[in-house]
């Protein structure tokens, strides 16, 4: 067996062990089974990589199903692509197991949570390592139902649960648009395998600006939508923040929400060829980023904070991807799922420390007590704030340097969004770590550092989201974009035209942007550390900032819009529908059978003089009726 | 010595016709006027018997021995059902103490 094959059997196996053995398994061993088996994965992973010569792999494993000339294969494919994303997945996915060994021990769910994690895992390397878009479908459903089981982990708690459907449910929205993209790829192309499909557009012919791939791709795209949160499915990510943060660090931060930019990144040939597409993804991704990062802004939840700002660093990514700068969009992926878990498992270690507080109204000051947290979480901030020399820096600038050749008005919103994702990152960091602990005795006693399960993942994160950014040092820094290089047997059947930036114009760029986001930190230092300014309690928010705190009270639009409808449609159909149709009919005939026989089982009276007579009677009758021409002549 | 069919022949076949269903009539009403068993037993066998007749009658007025034959199939069969028949009304009397068909009314509904 192949090493490919190992890689998603691995996490498999961990899965059936810890979920069938669930309360069999000792909860020493649970955590040991999964990390170990995410571990294996990143083993496999890594060996591939470092012998990897450049050319795309697929493994055949069985037919799957064959219908006409469609053949749709249960295979894998090895290329640049997958191979960066299993290195993502399995590399951050083995710390964050390691972290929840740490940060889960007290939980009664142990090992059924290690069983889900492992589960996810399992689905997310199907995803990415698919060779057809039927087997990443199948990926991108189960990391949906993964993350579904996950965000609900504590299931006893029913907001967790609707938090939980919430996710679901938006999903499917974005699932449906996905499958009909496939449907539609299988009906032009009559093939879903990447290498098939993406050889008959580059044979086609096609123009730029084809309908059919204008069509594909905008399916493609809500799919995308849904699964990595952007305007208008993004408000379950927020609420996915319920789960266990292990699992919004893993999940909703560093692989599943990202699916989408992956699956873009794999069609950039149909993206390449849809610019009106492509105009739509930037534009939804920037107004993603914007509108999350203002959420952000507010927010008092430790957890909402970073939740918004992975809603609005999915939505640079799809800015990237909208100007085909999908190299850059996917050294975003890479460096964000390095500083944004950090931040999350950082959050974790916090919360866990506040016992199980997320509000950063009564934390404060938490830097003596929590100093490895402290000094990781300090560099995730200036990491994913774009200030040089860490890793947000050079994946957001360069990003933004695409986005500046292609549109000058939409580089002024990029930076922005970074300014107000610095601004919030640098409140989070000084409301949490700075001025004096908020919170009540009992918790200030209760303070700890975390264990070195918990802290061994964030020092190596933390390394990671420092020098991340040198995975892909741009040249104008003396560097060789190695990440861009690595990724071009990508993008070479894909038109891309790229004007090259002006050095200097690039550097005046980076300035720009850089400053802007100092100046934010500045300003953050300035209102919660030099002023000692705490956010207002509940309610107490006024004018546009209460508009804001409650996320523009979009969820409450959604509500009016979609839920209500809905909900009174289903009420109509039960209290009407139901009563007129189903009961008036389909009772009704019951019923009336019923009342009939209830009647006419009367006649049935025992009197036998009165059964002949009705024999007789009914026997002339008879005769009458067989007789009736002649008697009549 | 004559033939039994051409005996039969000597009268018309109208009055057998009118006179089996007489018979069938008397049959019908004795059925269902009288409340002893055995009348009504009688009644049924008056009702069978004018059936042979008529049988007979157009047996031999269409020169086929079909319906005297058959005629003797009845009369077999009715023989055997006088014999149970009378053995039901036997066990009604022993069980109820009468042949009173009126009376027995408890299976209903």
């Amino acid at each position: 067996m192949s090493l490919i094959t190992l890689i998603p059997l691995f996490p498999l196996i961990g899965f059936l062990i810890n979920g069938i053995g669930f309360r069999h398994v000792p909860k020493s061993l649970a955590g040991i089974i999964s990390s170990a088996a995410a571990f294996a994965s990143f083993a496999c992973a890594l060996t591939l990589f470092l012998g990897f010569n450049g050319q795309p792999q697929i493994v055949h494993l069985f037919d799957w199903i064959t219908v006409g000339t469609l053949n749709i294969s249960m295979s894998f494919q090895l290329d640049q692509l997958s191979l960066l994303m299993l290195l993502i997945i399995t590399g951050v996915g083995t710390l964050i197991h390691i972290y929840s060994i740490g940060y889960m021990s007290h939980d009664e769910g142990f090992g059924k949570f290690f069983a889900f994690l492992n589960l996810f895992l399992f689905f997310m390397l199907l995803l990415v390592m698919g060779s057809n878009y039927v087997v990443m479908f199948i990926g991108w459903e189960g990391v949906g139902l993964c993350s579904y089981l996950l965000i609900g982990f504590w299931n006893k708690n029913s907001n967790y649960g609707n938090a939980a459907r919430k996710a679901f449910i938006m999903n499917r929205i974005g699932d449906l648009g996905f499958l009909l993209g496939i449907f539609l790829i299988i009906n032009h192309f009559g093939s879903v395998e990447y290498s098939e499909v993406f050889s008959k557009i580059a044979e086609g012919g096609y123009s730029s600006g084809d309908k059919t791939l204008f069509y594909i791709t905008i399916l493609l795209f809500i799919g995308a939508m849904g699964k990595s949160a952007q305007i208008p499915l993004y408000t379950w990510l927020p609420d996915a923040m319920a789960g266990p943060t292990p699992v919004s660090a893993l999940i909703h931060a560093a692989t599943m929400v990202t699916a989408g930019i992956y699956m873009i990144i794999r069609s950039n040939i149909m993206y390449s060829l849809a610019p009106e597409t492509l105009d739509i993804v930037a534009w939804v991704g920037l107004a993603t980023a914007l509108l999350a990062a203002s959420i952000g802004l507010f927010q008092n939840d430790i957890k909402k904070v970073l939740a918004y700002s992975t809603v609005s660093q999915l939505g640079y990514m799809f800015m990237g991807l909208g100007v085909m700068a999908y190299s850059s969009s996917f050294f975003h992926v890479m460096t964000h799922a390095f500083f944004k878990a950090l931040l999350f498992l950082g959050a974790g270690s916090v919360i866990h420390a506040m016992s199980d507080e997320q509000d950063i109204r009564s934390m404060g000051g938490l830097r003596k007590k929590l100093p490895i947290t402290f000094i990781t979480f300090l560099i995730a901030t200036i990491a994913i704030s774009g200030i040089p020399p860490f890793a947000g820096f050079f994946s957001k600038d360069e990003i933004l340097a695409h986005v500046f050749e292609h549109n000058k008005l939409m580089w002024a919103f990029g930076v922005l969004g970074s300014i107000m994702t610095s601004f919030y990152m640098f409140r989070l960091l000084f409301l949490t770590f700075f001025g004096e602990f908020r919170g009540t005795e009992k918790q200030k006693h209760h303070l700890h550092e975390s264990p070195i399960a918990m802290t061994a993942p964030l020092m190596i994160l933390a390394v990671l989201s420092a020098i991340g950014g040198f995975f892909n040092f741009p040249h104008i820094f003396g560097g060789h974009a190695s990440l861009a290089a690595f990724m071009e047997p990508l993008f070479e059947q894909s038109a891309i035209e790229h004007v090259a930036v002006d050095e200097s114009l690039e550097i005046t760029l980076m300035i720009v942007s850089v400053v802007a986001a100092l100046l934010s930190a500045g300003v953050a230092y300035f209102i919660y550390v030099v002023k000692k300014t705490v956010p207002v309690a509940e309610g107490e928010e006024t004018g546009l900032q209460k508009v804001i705190y409650n996320k523009y009270y979009i969820d409450e639009l959604y509500d009016t819009l979609f839920v209500k409808p809905i909900t009174a449609l289903s009420n109509f159909f039960r209290e009407v529908i139901e009563f007129l149709v189903i009961d008036l009919i389909v009772e009704g005939v019951g019923k009336l059978v019923k009342t009939l026989s209830s009647e006419v089982r009367l006649l049935q009276n025992g009197t036998t003089g009165y059964y002949i007579f009705a024999m007789v009677l009914s026997i002339a009758a008879i005769l009458v009726w067989s007789l009736k021409s002649f008697l009549l002549g | 010595m004559q033939q039994i069919p051409d005996v039969i022949r000597e009268i018309p076949l109208n009055y057998y016709v009118w006179f089996s269903a007489a018979l069938f009539c008397i049959g019908i009403i004795g059925v269902l006027t009288r409340r002893n068993a055995i009348i009504i037993f009688m009644s049924v066998e008056l009702m069978l018997n004018s059936v042979n007749l008529l049988l007979v009658a157009f047996s031999s007025y269409k020169a086929d021995p079909a319906g005297q034959i058959f005629v003797f199939f009845i009369m077999a069969v009715a023989a055997a059902e006088v014999a149970v028949g009378l053995a039901i009304i036997v066990m009604i009397y022993r069980n109820i103490q009468t042949i009173d068909v009126g009376l027995l009314n408890k299976l209903k509904w």
